[in-house]
């Protein structure tokens, strides 16, 4: 069964700079999967959650969600889906508890059993001692364990995640991929948009890479890594005059060669060899970077090498 | 919380969402039950016209000449009630910011439930708190020496309902503007801009005191238009040589609070709908 299903979906904004917003979307996610939309700030994610769970309405394109028109059925839409938007929304003021018996109640459940699925989340979430505490004095990875725990009362058939783990911290973002995994084991369907290659790489069965409201590529995480490319290769130098000279003599050697800034080289490393022939070639020339490092490609790395731009906007520190 | 905890999933049985007013009962409910939160914030915005009113009998009790037979105190609490009302904007403004900002009302905006009730909500809310500033206002002033002579009941609610027909009006304002704020801090001018609204007005001092263009445009604010007709209702005297725009209050303290619903009401709901527009990725 397919659980969200877009097509050629999309909302432009006016402003200053131009039109933003989404352009075209169309996306197709069955049952008990995850879909990752993935793209720096401003590629049109949000728009895309904010649309398919009704927040706002598209300007384009058909969609239908859980079984439903988002448009026609936004009602029906609703009952069956849940929210967990960029920021914790949870009420700073309330408890715990009487957070998720707030929500629950509007989810239509009676004081009682609001209160009896209240006290099982917060257990399961980790969050029984804190309860009856105000949320205001909350660390960031509880206000968000509350805030999914939140979107659980009912069992959501599909999901909208919001870049969940933006700020928080390794360990706290490891146990909300854990609990996300375990939603869709019990077959809930999860749309998310995150920044993070990796945090896509390991929850999605699907990614779509956007950027300036566009797909870019799309595809399983395996396959737009293998589009992104090899691992990248960072020489830092102490100069830029010293970065120019490395890259002239590491450019000779091995095909890839990038200045990414004015001090830093960027060296494709699709071979075994080739941070070796980069040292090589550093020995000839005297120059002796400060910093070497080897990693996966960034997103960064991804835009630059699937559009040959980089990203407008610096993505968000975490 | 330990990595090997699995969320049970919700009730698997289909449960009916809650009709506009039940829901519009249970939004309000959370507000009322965060004031026992934040007990101090609450009792002192609750309080605070009562401070005002000290400062100002204390200050200009003495100083200010008012017509014989009557005292400052019988002009100060009436036009403090109106005041009350008008500081209700701030707690309206800063809480509609907050849940804007925060993305509550965007949780709420995807429960299925009738996005009015939201609205609703917050309006049951902020009437009921500016109901409860208004009756520790009218006991202060009873205990700082207000006397209200020959009190009808009828006159008393008209007085009542002009004071909250006011709040209402001003609550579309506070909602305008904060459905549109990106974050609490950005609206924080509204504690700072409710001070001229008080001050150029009927209620401190005698507009016909203040150079004639300040005077006129004193008697003829909201504020002034309320605060004189209660000031009238409950007895009081009004202020010697009132100028047109205090002859026509009765009428302006209908007028006005209209005037300002049906121009905001919309232009809020509008905001509230379209909340997301000004959100982009």
């Amino acid at each position: 069964m397919v659980a969200i299903e877009a097509e050629h979906v999309g909302k432009s904004y006016r402003t200053e700079g131009g039109d933003v917003g989404l352009h075209d979307l169309s996306v197709q996610a069955e049952a008990g999967t995850v879909l990752a939309l993935l793209g720096p700030n401003g590629a049109g994610k949000s728009t895309a959650v904010r649309g398919l769970s009704t927040l706002l309405s598209f300007d384009r394109g058909r969609a239908r969600v859980a079984g439903h028109d988002i448009r026609t059925q936004a009602r029906e839409v609703r009952e069956r889906i849940a929210l967990v938007g960029q920021s914790a929304a949870v009420d700073d003021q309330l408890t715990a508890t009487q957070n998720l018996v707030l929500f629950g109640r509007l989810r239509g459940m009676g004081r009682a059993d609001a209160r009896a699925r209240a006290s099982q989340l917060l257990d399961q979430f980790g969050l029984s001692e804190a309860d009856a505490r105000a949320v205001r004095g909350f660390s960031g990875g509880m206000r968000r364990r509350l805030d999914v725990a939140a979107s659980m009362l009912v069992r959501p058939e599909v999901l909208f995640v919001d870049e969940p783990t933006t700020g928080l911290d390794p360990m706290a973002r490891r146990d909300l991929w854990q609990i996300l995994r375990s939603m869709v084991r019990e077959g809930t369907t999860i749309l998310l948009t995150t920044q993070y290659l990796e945090e896509a790489d390991a929850l999605a069965d699907h990614v779509i890479l956007l950027g300036h409201g566009e797909v870019i590529a799309e595809g399983s995480p395996d396959r737009l890594k293998s589009m992104v490319g090899p691992p990248v290769i960072q020489l830092v130098f102490e100069t830029g005059a010293q970065a120019d000279l490395a890259l002239s003599a590491i450019g000779r050697t091995v095909k890839g060669a990038v200045l990414r800034d004015l001090r830093t080289v960027a060296v494709d490393a699709n071979h075994t060899d080739v941070l070796a022939r980069c040292l090589e070639a550093l020995r000839d020339v005297s120059a002796s970077p400060i910093e070497v490092s080897m990693g996966k490609p960034s997103l960064d790395d991804a835009f630059m090498r699937l559009t040959g731009h980089q990203t407008d906007a610096p993505e968000e520190e975490a | 919380m330990s990595t090997t905890t699995t969320p049970v999933l919700g009730h698997p049985h289909s449960i009916h969402p809650p009709g506009v007013f039940t829901a519009a009962w249970v939004i309000a409910g959370r507000t009322v039950g965060s004031w026992r939160e934040q007990l101090a914030t609450v009792v002192i915005t609750w309080l605070f016209p009562v401070f005002v009113t000290v400062l100002f009998l204390g200050l200009f009790g003495g100083a200010l000449r008012v017509p014989e037979g009557t005292a400052y105190v019988d002009f100060l609490v009436p036009g403090m009630l109106a005041v009350t009302m008008l500081f209700g904007l701030e707690t309206t403004t800063l809480s509609a910011a907050a849940d804007s900002a925060l993305g509550i009302n965007d949780r709420f905006r995807t429960f299925p439930i009738h996005s009015a009730a939201i609205v609703l909500g917050r309006c049951l809310a902020d009437m009921l708190s500016s109901l409860v500033g208004l009756t520790v206002m009218v006991a202060f002033g009873f205990l700082l020496g207000w006397r209200v002579p020959d009190l009808s009941p009828g006159s008393a609610s008209a007085a009542l309902a002009l004071l909250l027909l006011l709040r209402f009006a001003l609550l579309w304002i506070g909602l305008y503007v904060g459905y549109g704020a990106k974050s609490v801090a950005s609206v924080a001018y509204v504690q700072i801009l409710v001070w001229p609204l008080a001050f150029f007005s009927s209620v401190f001092v005698n507009p016909a005191t203040m150079p004639a263009w300040l005077g006129a445009v004193a008697e003829f604010s909201p504020v002034s238009a309320t605060a004189s007709t209660v000031r009238g209702l409950l007895g009081g005297t009004s202020w010697p040589n009132v100028g047109i725009g205090g002859e026509f209050a009765p009428v302006l303290a209908v007028a006005w609070p209209v005037l300002l619903t049906v121009v905001f009401l919309p232009l809020a709901a509008r905001r509230f709908r379209d909340g997301a527009v000004d959100r982009r990725d």
